[in-house]
């Protein structure tokens, strides 16, 4: 049955390029690219129980100092990419030690304030960051000289690096460091009365989530060759947010589900009325007070009911 | 000197404006253990309330348009609060998630009913004149905001410690379960105190309105100044509420004027400051 569903997921992602349009291959690109953001962001809510409401920052940074280094600096994209994790990886590991003296709704304040911070700076900073008027005329890299500049090319690329991220986030979590990130999720005072120490496990989970929110956040900027402040915003991790949170968060392919149902609502919605916000306002009150669980955990719940199985 | 003067008194009232914002938020926060991110969104609903009747009634007067769209905004918080928060309660992160799904509706649509283009509040007729002071210069309105927040402030001082129903409030910040086992209708006080806060923020955009005038992204602006104000001076208490103000509306009114660029990285300085020395905040008695 599990294997039914790897081919089945394998199967989708692998055929769009044979078949379907530019169109769809785009949308597929945007969804592998929120699908690794809302994968790092799960790290922090569903495995550490730590809900961030600033995971926008990792993502926006991430793709501000590549844009930046590559447009105005004349940096190559290796050496850009590079920077722009190590300072991404490097303001997690800075945020963290601030946010992490608090937890539960303080956490989360903290981290909504510093990622409000960075989003107006990113405003008002215009001499360096072009402002509202954003940074455009960005290129794409080319990977040992393939260019990635037509949809096709570029889907495969963010396949691999979204496969990529998918192992190795999965490898954290069912490492035994990611059992004793949930010990300390659920029972943090025995997980340190075992010699545990929960601050520096929510530490190096912290930086490792920003860590995969800056390379999100370089495919973001790839594949928009474009940026704005409003991908520092709080809708930005609201969507984020969302994501995890109607997928189920803590599980392993749920946030990406839920980033896909994110990503295809946007532009559908979008193509029709200007109202995203409110719509996305609305999906999150019906998601909280209908499916607090997530859709995935409710549809494997439905169907374990329906082969007759127990629980 | 002029400068520094005039740019105290700017950061004395934005510190009154933060304090009318952040008061609610603390309250909220104290009694109902609930970040309410509507609340920089209740704000710009005040705002914008008070510019359409101001431009619809010309001459309205603005104590009259705040008391107005204070009730107004107060009856939106404590719908919610009655439809929605109430169901979450034993979920403090949908509620959270509730009131951030909230935030973006509200803002959303009040793009949708006014537009993108900022709509200027009026500043009341008699307080345009400038007042002299010691030879200063002082735009009368300002003065006036700050007198608003100290006297809001000295009116929830006594509702809180020197009424029933402040002892009742405090009764449930302090232990909401023995609360009830007392007889105290601690639900009735969430939704009394929700719609007291959203009442004061909704208020408070009606007398930020001359300063600031009502536009899109207003809660976006406020909403931080709020948070780092409470993160400062500690969560649920008052005093704190009003010292934090006071400071994060000094800083940032002088950071914005001296480093125009920076204004934000200086804002958050304190925050971190205090976050590593204290991180109950400068008057919080219990760290979250």
């Amino acid at each position: 049955m599990k294997w039914i569903g790897v081919a089945l997921v394998a199967g989708s992602l692998l055929l769009p390029p044979l078949f379907a349009g530019d169109f769809y291959i785009n949308l597929a690109s945007q969804i592998l690219i929120a699908a690794i953001f809302a994968l790092s962001l799960n790290l922090l809510v569903g495995f550490g129980g730590m809900t961030s409401l600033g995971h926008a920052s990792y993502l926006g940074v991430g793709a501000y100092i590549s844009a930046l280094l590559t447009s105005r600096y004349g940096f190559g994209h290796g050496a850009a990419a590079l920077l722009s994790i190590v300072g991404t990886t490097a303001m997690a590991a800075f945020f963290g030690v601030i946010a992490l003296r608090a937890s539960g709704l303080g956490f989360l304040m903290i981290t909504l304030a510093l990622s409000q911070v960075l989003w107006g700076l990113a405003y008002r900073m215009s001499n360096v960051t072009n402002g509202d008027n954003g940074i455009a005329g960005l290129t794409r890299p080319a990977p040992f000289g393939i260019s990635l500049d037509s949809p096709i090319s570029f889907y495969w690329f963010a396949l691999i690096v979204a496969t990529f991220a998918l192992v190795m986030m999965a490898t954290f979590v069912s490492s035994a460091f990611g059992s004793s990130l949930k010990g300390v999720r659920d029972q943090p005072r025995r997980m340190a009365a075992l010699g545990f120490n929960p601050w520096l496990i929510r530490w190096i989970t912290f930086v490792y989530a920003g860590f995969w929110g800056g390379v999100a956040g370089l495919l973001y900027v790839y594949y928009h060759k474009y940026m704005h402040p409003t991908s520092l915003s709080t809708t930005s991790s609201a969507e984020a947010l969302l994501g995890v949170i109607a997928g189920g968060s803590g599980t392993l392919g749920g946030p990406a589900v839920g980033a896909a149902l994110v990503v295809l609502l946007k532009n559908y919605v979008s193509a029709y009325l200007e109202r995203w916000n409110m719509l996305l306002g609305l999906v999150f009150l019906f998601i909280v007070l209908v499916t607090p669980t997530g859709i995935v955990p409710g549809v494997s719940r439905l169907t374990t009911r329906l082969r007759g199985g127990e629980r | 000197m002029q400068f520094w003067i005039i740019q105290g008194l700017n950061s004395l009232s934005l510190g009154g404006l933060l304090f009318l914002l952040s008061s609610g938020f603390s309250l909220i926060f104290g009694l109902m253990r609930l970040a309410n991110l509507t609340h920089g969104a209740f704000f710009m609903l005040g705002t914008y309330f008070a510019a359409t009747a101001m431009r619809a009634y010309d001459g309205l007067n603005i104590w009259v348009a705040a008391l107005g769209a204070g009730i107004a905004v107060a009856a939106v918080g404590g719908l919610f609060e009655r439809l929605v928060l109430t169901r979450l309660k034993a979920n403090p992160l949908g509620q959270v998630l509730v009131t951030l799904g909230m935030s973006f509706i509200i803002s959303d649509a009040c793009l949708m009913f006014w537009g993108g283009d900022s709509i200027p509040v009026p500043t009341p007729p008699n307080l345009q004149s400038p007042t002299r002071v010691f030879g200063f210069v002082f735009p009368t309105y300002r003065l006036v905001l700050v007198g608003c927040a100290i006297a809001t402030a000295i009116l929830l001082y006594f509702l809180i410690e020197r009424t029933r129903l402040g002892a009742m409030i405090r009764a449930g910040v302090d232990d909401r379960q023995m609360a009830r086992a007392v007889g105290i209708p601690v639900s009735n006080l969430f939704t009394l105190v929700f719609c007291l806060g959203a009442g004061i923020a909704g208020a408070g955009g009606v007398l930020g309105g001359p300063v600031l005038s009502a536009y899109p992204g207003l809660d976006a602006d406020m909403l931080p100044l709020a948070l780092i104000v409470v993160i400062l001076g500690g969560i649920g208490s008052l005093l704190g509420a009003f010292i934090g103000s006071f400071i994060i509306g000094i800083i940032y009114t002088f950071g914005t004027a001296l480093f125009p660029e920076l204004a934000y990285i200086i804002l958050f300085l304190p925050m971190i400051f205090v976050i590593a020395f204290r991180p109950q905040g400068l008057f919080g008695r219990v760290s979250t």
